[in-house]
């Protein structure tokens, strides 16, 4: 029959709609002042807990909804003035090596949370908070890498008992090995261009020396560099997340970039203090007696002066876990799992020196704040940044290793140190910052609370439009609209968590602006309809017949554009992209389904004289015709 | 207004609406090369002076203060209290990179001490340093080759559901838009941030969706209607699509008109970057894409796919 929908497709509707509900509903549950504590480097211990309740209890602060596990402790506050109380008391009874973090904790119902519903992240413009943009030192990248071939290419003559007259490193991209005779610079070049894959070989001669030149391709170089950049990433988000930060962003800029954004984080020396505490490890063989004193560096380990010979054997992005465990003389122990090429390259440099000792140097670069008096004797702060080498580890080899080894000979406590210290610590290479900026919680919420009066008036006025020019299909229309506007929250909420920026809430303002344009089209196609002498019925379903192309090929290529404006764009671009693409769907759907199936339930199935959609004026296709001529 | 009691003859006056349009566009781009756009810190590098007062601060006052100091292109943004401001300046461009992070802490104290002097306030200098832009130079450069790709997809969608000549007059609009657009930026010397551009890619979404809706019906009229040159055919579609055009174009107004006075600061470059792009849209979707179309002689045949074919596209509900 004409205009009327199957009831399975009413269902289908009506259960999007409860499903919208549902999904859009956490967002109207206000989050808790919480504070969430961790350790710098190990696990709580049982102790922590009731330090922090004392401590709360003689500041007179009130808390609840403790959550307490091995890795952080959360609590809640009643307002912001009790957060910020109870973190000083806090930070003064635990000390110095623990992180005291502010944080907003969900209120979301059980219920809710069970079936998958959670709030909108909102972006810093709306909540306030740190952004960091860091730079990642590629060149150290590359060098690093160079450096780690150099010390393969040394191990790999000097088992194939090739004679070399000295390795050199040229650029971050370029290594020579000299020979002094054509047969072992084939020999070696031979043996070597198995081993490296990703460099190019070339031959020289100078001086009469036979140098061999070992290049790594600009290819080789760019996928350094973005293993890097990820592997960075991947270890500044493993930080981040001792912060208990609710939604960081830690985001690729470009190929040298990393942006972290650490909503509704109040305190930046705070977050680069813990950022910064970012390691690499380096591991070396303990240099041999009587060894040129330029081959190595002095560090102290325990009170003695040991000799750490420059080559790198392994670098420490070649570390994929680390376990504290005890081992089966119940002596703690850290375990460490190489990946395949870290095992190789321990294997080969630790076969022939059983019985050395093994050095891991931990590399960390560190923030410092300098006091200083400025021209007019007032004390300023300024940060400032240093490298501190320290030597973390010095074993004996006592067989060759693999891709999976122990480290034992260690107290209980520097083994559950050092674990965690190596898994989040192993940086592939340097980073700096480069900018920081913070937004207040305050001017965040006037940002919000501004961006959505704009959106409800907003809607408020196309509604009173709408209504006023389309009567009873106007209200469909606008019944479309808010089924729209849960719908696109529900989605940016719970299903692509899409992150809410200002640009996003003009997106969804604009959406609102552009959604009831298909409408539009389906109406106006209807009056005209009805202008030509249609039947009512008839008149509905051509109209929304009709228009459906028309909207499909509008609403596609501005689809087409918004998906690649989501990926080229970065940050506010991407913000705006995501909310229109949701919102074209979303508004594609409620405006032709969602508004037929309420014109259908109205007026389907009946006989109906009149629509209530608004004046139209009679016209026939020879009106068109006159016009065109000028009549 | 809104009904189209009377049928407008808008295709009459199309030589003057391309003149008109081609002067707006040479205009723009000639303002463009002159003037340039105003770039916001998103896109240039800069010096961002952090100070904190002893009492509320009057954002205008420090506006007011650097003016008369020749600080002309400071931005001054209040953030977390408001006794704390940032202010951004933009870089002294004969600064040798290595030392524009001095050169910040010199102008921090200066501005620190201006500010001090001019307002009896305490003020405590907290930081000043140099900032980098967030929009490095290869994301302008992929976002430019990005541009390019869309516009290919948008030229190869158009060709595929109407014909070549739609694509033409749907990218030569949208162009239109957006030059016109930018030089109305660059003419009256509003800044450039992130969120116009923003703006500035919602105009192509909103310019693009007008095209396809009027190039739709002039389509649909020429597989319909038997009689009529092109020129009538287009003045018809264009006519049908009128109120349509208008009551969009007036709900998007609506909306951008409380986002300008109800939003905030922070979005109002972002409403006005949208209304210029509205208006300039509307207009372009009525004059621009049918005119350029009209010049490449559109013919019914250009329109007439092969009888099976045709057939398949037309059954779609």
């Amino acid at each position: 029959m004409l205009n009327k929908y199957p009831a399975w497709k009413n269902i289908l509707i009506l259960l999007v709609v409860i499903l919208g509900f549902l999904y859009s509903l956490p967002n109207l549950y206000p989050d808790d002042p919480a504070l969430q504590i961790s350790h710098e480097l190990t696990e709580l211990s049982q102790g922590d807990m009731p330090i922090i309740t004392s401590a709360l209890e003689a500041a007179e602060v009130d808390f609840f909804g403790e959550e307490v596990d091995s890795e952080s402790i959360r609590i809640r506050l009643r307002n912001l003035d009790d957060q910020l109380r109870a973190k000083t008391a806090i930070e003064e009874a635990l000390g110095d090596s623990y992180i005291v973090a502010l944080n907003l904790a969900p209120t979301t119902p059980g219920w809710l949370q069970s079936i998958g519903a959670g709030k909108m992240n909102l972006g810093l413009d709306l909540q306030g908070g740190v952004h960091f943009l860091m730079e990642v030192d590629m060149d150290a990248a590359l060098t690093r890498r160079m450096e780690d071939n150099l010390s393969n290419v040394r191990t790999i003559l000097r088992e194939q008992r090739i004679r070399s007259r000295g390795l050199n490193l040229i650029s971050n991209s370029h290594l020579e090995v000299r020979f002094a005779n054509t047969d072992d610079r084939s020999q070696a070049r031979s043996e070597l261009t198995d081993v490296f894959p990703e460099l190019q070989f070339q031959n020289r001669e100078a001086e009469g020396v036979f140098i061999l030149d070992m290049r790594m391709t600009p290819a080789t170089a760019l996928q350094i560099q973005n293993d890097t950049l990820q592997a960075n990433r991947t270890t500044l988000l493993n930080r981040v997340d001792t912060l208990g930060v609710s939604e960081p962003t830690v985001q690729q800029q470009g190929s040298d970039r990393i942006v972290v954004e650490l909503p509704g984080m109040q305190d930046p020396a705070q977050a680069i203090r813990i950022l910064q505490r970012i390691a690499t490890l380096e591991f070396h063989l303990e240099s041999e007696v009587g060894a040129p004193s330029l081959s190595y560096e002095t560090y102290e380990y325990d009170g003695l002066l040991v000799n750490v010979d420059n080559d790198v054997v392994l670098q420490g992005d070649r570390i994929s876990n680390a376990v504290y465990q005890l081992d089966q003389n119940s002596q703690p122990s850290v375990n460490l799992s190489l990946d395949a090429q870290g095992g190789n390259q321990m294997n080969r440099a630790t076969r022939d020196n059983v019985g050395r000792r093994l050095d891991i140097l931990l590399i960390e670069t560190k923030s410092r704040t300098i006091a200083s008096i400025n021209e007019e004797g007032e004390e300023v702060e300024d940060i400032e940044f240093y490298e501190d080498k320290e030597l973390i580890m010095h074993a004996t080899i006592q067989q060759p290793l693999g891709r999976q080894f122990s480290i034992t000979g260690l107290t209980a406590r520097e083994a559950s140190d050092l674990a965690p210290l190596i898994r989040s610590g192993s940086l592939a290479a340097p980073m700096t910052i480069v900018e920081q900026s913070v937004i207040g919680p305050s001017m965040g919420q006037e940002n919000l609370d501004q961006g959505l009066l704009g959106v409800q008036v907003a809607a408020g006025l196309v509604v009173i439009f709408m209504l006023f020019y389309y009567r009873t299909f106007g209200m469909a229309a606008n019944a479309a609209l808010i089924m729209n506007i849960l719908m696109i929250v529900a989605v940016m909420s719970s299903i692509i968590p899409a992150t809410l920026t200002l640009p996003g809430i003009v997106g969804i303002v604009l959406t609102v602006g552009m959604a009831v344009d298909a409408n539009v089209l389906i109406f106006t196609r209807i009056r005209e309809e009805l202008g030509s002498g249609a039947p009512p019925q008839q008149a509905i379903d051509a109209g929304y017949n009709r228009a459906f192309t028309t909207i499909i090929d509008a609403n596609l290529t501005t689809f087409l554009v918004a998906a690649v404006l989501y990926t080229i764009g970065t940050g506010p671009v991407r913000g705006f992209a995501i909310t229109l693409m949701i919102g074209i769907i979303t508004s594609m759907f409620t405006a032709i389904v969602g508004t037929r199936a309420i014109v259908n339930l109205l007026y389907g199935g009946k006989s109906v004289k009149t629509l209530s959609i608004g004046n139209y004026r009679k016209k026939s296709t020879q009106d068109d015709l006159n016009v065109a001529a000028g009549k | 207004m809104l009904m189209t009691e009377k049928e407008i003859d808008f295709m009459g006056a199309r030589k003057f609406a391309g003149v008109a349009s081609i002067v707006l566009v040479i205009v723009s781009i000639v303002s463009l090369a002159v003037n340039s756009l105003e770039f916001g810190l998103d896109f240039t590098s800069g010096t961002s002076v952090r100070l904190s007062y002893s009492e509320a601060v009057v954002v205008e006052d420090v506006n007011q203060t650097l003016r008369e100091n020749s600080y002309e292109n400071a931005v001054v943004v209040t953030f977390g209290t408001d006794r704390d401001i940032r202010i951004l300046l933009p870089v002294d461009e004969n600064i040798a990179v290595g030392e524009q992070a001095a050169q910040a802490v010199i102008v921090g104290e200066s501005i620190a001490e201006l500010l001090q002097s001019a307002s009896g306030s305490e003020i405590t200098l907290l930081g000043s340093d140099y900032v980098s832009a967030k929009v490095g130079g290869e994301l302008v450069e992929s976002g430019g080759i990005g541009m390019l790709v869309a516009l290919a997809i948008i030229m190869v969608y158009i060709a595929m559901r109407f014909q070549f000549k739609f694509s033409v007059g749907a990218v030569v609009a949208l162009a239109h838009d957006l030059i016109i657009t930018l030089g109305i930026f660059s003419l009256f010397r509003i800044e450039f941030n992130l969120n116009t551009l923003a703006a500035l890619l919602a105009i192509i979404g909103y310019s693009l969706n007008d095209t396809i809706v009027v190039s739709d019906r002039i389509r649909e009229n020429f597989r319909r209607l038997r009689k009529g040159t092109p020129l009538e055919m287009v003045n018809i579609s264009l006519n049908q699509t009128l109120s349509r055009t208008l009551i969009t174009s007036l709900t998007t107004l609506l909306v951008l008109f409380s986002i300008l006075f109800i939003g905030g600061e922070s979005t109002q470059g972002f409403a006005v970057a949208l209304i210029i792009g509205v208006v300039i849209g509307t207009y372009s979707s009525i004059y621009i894409a049918s005119n350029v179309i009209l010049y490449m002689n559109v013919t019914r045949e250009d329109l007439m796919l092969p009888v099976k074919e045709g057939a398949e596209l037309d059954d779609i509900p």
